[in-house]
């Protein structure tokens, strides 16, 4: 009984640790007033991962970092910065892992290239087929 | 029936192929269960300078942190960048108390602390911090490339990051903490 108790004021106890209690950054849960810089804002902020919750975009995590991230990003939009200066920022510090766009670089490029090579092998393969099949 | 007789001779290895495949395929979900893949996010950072920043202090009894600070010359220091709500940094105390007993140099950066916390968590862990910068909304630890806390970062004389270790600094890996520093002499 009393370990049920126990167990049960576990489940119901609050967090000891629930990371920090400092107040977001400015624009991390706030919009922009500038509706044409929100909507570049967002777009970027859908395509930046949260380091904190990898499989998430900073724009779909409530992590305190992923809030600083927003309010960096909305905050150099608002300054007129470029949405890719900021990713290449980013970029620079993180890796291209911090980025969901895909870029080609040196690591990337067969992944762009082997769709096309598949495609001209299997157009290859199958016109001889026909060609074949014709000539019966 | 003539027709499949007639036909090439059906390979009988080939029967085999769909569980060689269901095997393979079993062994790869096992190599992920036992060794994940590593989530940590390397700073891109380690060989350039440190990002240009100027943090006010995070306690009252100690300085804050300017990049200025570290490009004076001298010997390779730590950057430790830590929290008081973090519990791998009151880990890895002992270990930075060591580290400054040694005569290294120790300066902190706290991530989105408040001043009486970070006082409170000195108190109770130690502080080997000469200087100790208030990071309130990550901007230095993203010009840092640096994504948790705690991290720590081996800087050079001449104030080029040359080291990040990602995670506490545990007491068996004080060699590899001096080792780099004994590198970034160079």
């Amino acid at each position: 009984m009393k370990r049920l108790l126990i167990l049960l004021l576990m489940i119901f106890a609050a967090p000891a640790f629930a990371q920090d209690t400092m107040p977001p950054a400015p624009y991390a849960y706030r919009q922009l007033d500038n509706p044409a810089q929100e909507e570049k804002a967002q777009a970027l902020m859908e395509t930046l991962r949260c380091l904190k919750c990898q499989s998430q975009s900073i724009a779909d995590s409530d992590a305190p970092m992923a809030g600083d991230m927003r309010s960096q990003v909305r905050e150099r939009i608002a300054a007129g910065e470029d949405p890719e200066a900021i990713r290449a920022w980013l970029v620079e510090r993180y890796g291209d892992y911090v980025s969901y766009a895909p870029r080609v670089t040196a690591l990337t490029w067969p992944l762009f290239i082997l769709p096309v090579v598949l495609l001209v092998l299997a157009s290859l393969l199958l016109s001889r087929r026909f060609r074949r099949g014709g000539t019966e | 029936m003539t027709d499949t007789t007639a036909s090439p001779k059906p390979r009988r290895w080939a029967i085999w192929l769909p569980l060689g495949v269901f095997l393979g395929f079993v062994c790869l979900v096992l190599f992920g269960l036992f060794r994940p893949a590593d989530r940590e996010v390397a700073s891109a950072m380690v060989g350039k300078p440190l990002p240009a920043f100027d943090l006010p202090a995070a306690t009252a009894d100690k300085p804050g942190l300017a990049q200025t600070d570290f490009t004076a010359g001298g010997k390779p220091r730590l950057l430790n960048v830590f929290a008081s709500w973090c519990i791998p940094c009151a880990v890895e105390a002992p270990q930075l108390d060591q580290l400054a007993k040694m005569g290294i140099e120790i300066n902190g950066i706290a991530i989105r602390d408040h001043r009486e916390d970070v006082t409170a968590f000195l108190a109770r862990n130690g502080n080997p911090f000469t200087r100790i910068g208030a990071d309130d909304v990550s901007k230095v630890q993203m010009a840092m490339g640096s994504s948790g806390v705690p991290e720590t970062f081996v800087i050079d004389g001449k104030g080029v990051i040359r080291y990040q270790h990602i995670g506490e600094i545990r007491a068996d890996q004080m060699p590899l903490i001096l080792e780099k520093l004994k590198e970034a002499e160079q």
